[in-house]
């Protein structure tokens, strides 16, 4: 698999069948999200599984279609610092808010 | 020959202080800091989230369904975005006009239902049987406490959800409303490339970066919905959360 998505080795980056297998599996996540929106059984793990699957769909997404995987390392730490960031601000509004505690 | 293209294109190896280009460099500082504005919205969502004292709920204006199907369309436009850019690269300007063309179409139909939602939420109408109510959400039971009390044969409401009607209308379309209007800038942009691309030696494979710099801002847009549609339309509807 690693091999399969290194990319072309002309540009460094994948090939149009490889972009078009990460959108078929984005789709799938998301079609596994809905399905799993209405078993109702799952409860409160609904939460977790959904966050996970999210959280995929966004790793794939700025890996590969953003080329974070490919491109120069700072590239990844400028995006991720203010999307940590961003994670920090939510979590500590919702304490001070008191949703969650 | 080969890495020099490849680095070229990763805007790597530039005359800069960091070896790497400054314009890419800006746009990764851009969208770093509009994923904390974004998590401000977020934030302002979740913190107000059940604390709506009249008016629709998500759970009864959301249409999870017709949501996943313009997410499904978000993410495809993402697609023809890269595939718009790996034909660019290939020096294939045909494919890279028709993916261009399919990208703007796809985000031009993702903020047509955006159009068609906010509508259907302002124009939410609720009409219940007094005689056989059936399951109601709060918002219906209380149309149906005020309106059946006096013996009516229904109870309507055509208040719908507004920004003014209660903080879950002011924090959804202030978030999902800035989010359609990045991908509004984003076709703005998508088409101002196609036209460019009409020109002699504005687009070129040799220099790709205007194009890059596009595709990341619209793949950011795509992962900002991603989460807009787990955290706010999936996990909405859910009752425990």
């Amino acid at each position: 698999m690693s091999q399969d998505l290194s990319g072309d080795a002309h540009t460094g980056h994948p090939t149009a069948g490889q972009y078009f297998r990460i959108a078929v599996i984005l789709c799938v996540i998301t079609a596994v999200e809905v399905g799993i929106f209405y078993l109702e059984f799952l409860g409160h793990w609904m939460i977790p599984i959904l966050f996970v699957l999210s959280t995929g769909k966004f790793a794939l997404v700025a890996m590969y279609y953003m080329h974070l995987k490919f491109d120069h390392k700072l590239f990844t730490y400028m995006f991720v610092a203010g999307f940590v960031l961003a994670a920090f601000v939510i979590g500590f509004l919702l304490i001070l808010f008191g949703v969650y505690t | 020959m080969a890495q020099e293209h490849a680095a070229q294109i990763h805007g790597e190896h530039e005359d800069t202080t960091t070896g790497l280009n400054h314009r890419k460099m800006l746009m990764w500082a851009f969208l770093g800091s509009d994923c904390m504005f974004f998590g401000a919205l977020i934030a302002t969502y979740l913190v107000y989230q059940g604390k709506s004292l009249a008016g629709p709920m998500p759970v009864d204006v959301f249409d999870i369904p017709v949501t996943s199907v313009s997410t499904f369309v978000l993410l495809m436009s993402s697609m023809s975005m890269v595939l718009a850019y790996a034909a660019l690269t290939k020096n294939n300007l045909k494919g890279f006009r028709i993916w261009m063309i399919s990208t703007a179409i796809m985000g031009a139909t993702f903020i047509g239902f955006q159009v068609y939602e906010f509508s259907s939420f302002a124009h939410h109408h609720v009409d219940i049987n007094c005689s056989s109510p059936g399951e109601l959400t709060d918002y219906e039971q209380h149309i149906f406490d005020e309106g059946c009390s006096n013996g009516e044969a229904h109870a309507e409401s055509h208040e719908g959800l507004k920004p003014q009607t209660n903080l879950f209308g002011t924090t959804f379309y202030t978030l999902t409303g800035f989010h359609g209007a990045h991908v509004t800038l984003g076709i703005v942009w998508l088409l101002s490339l196609l036209l460019l691309s009409f020109k002699k030696g504005m687009i070129t494979p040799e220099k790709n970066l205007d194009v890059d710099l596009a595709a990341l801002y619209w793949h950011f847009v795509d992962v900002v919905w991603i989460v807009i549609f787990t955290v706010v339309y999936l996990f909405g509807v859910f009752p425990g959360f």
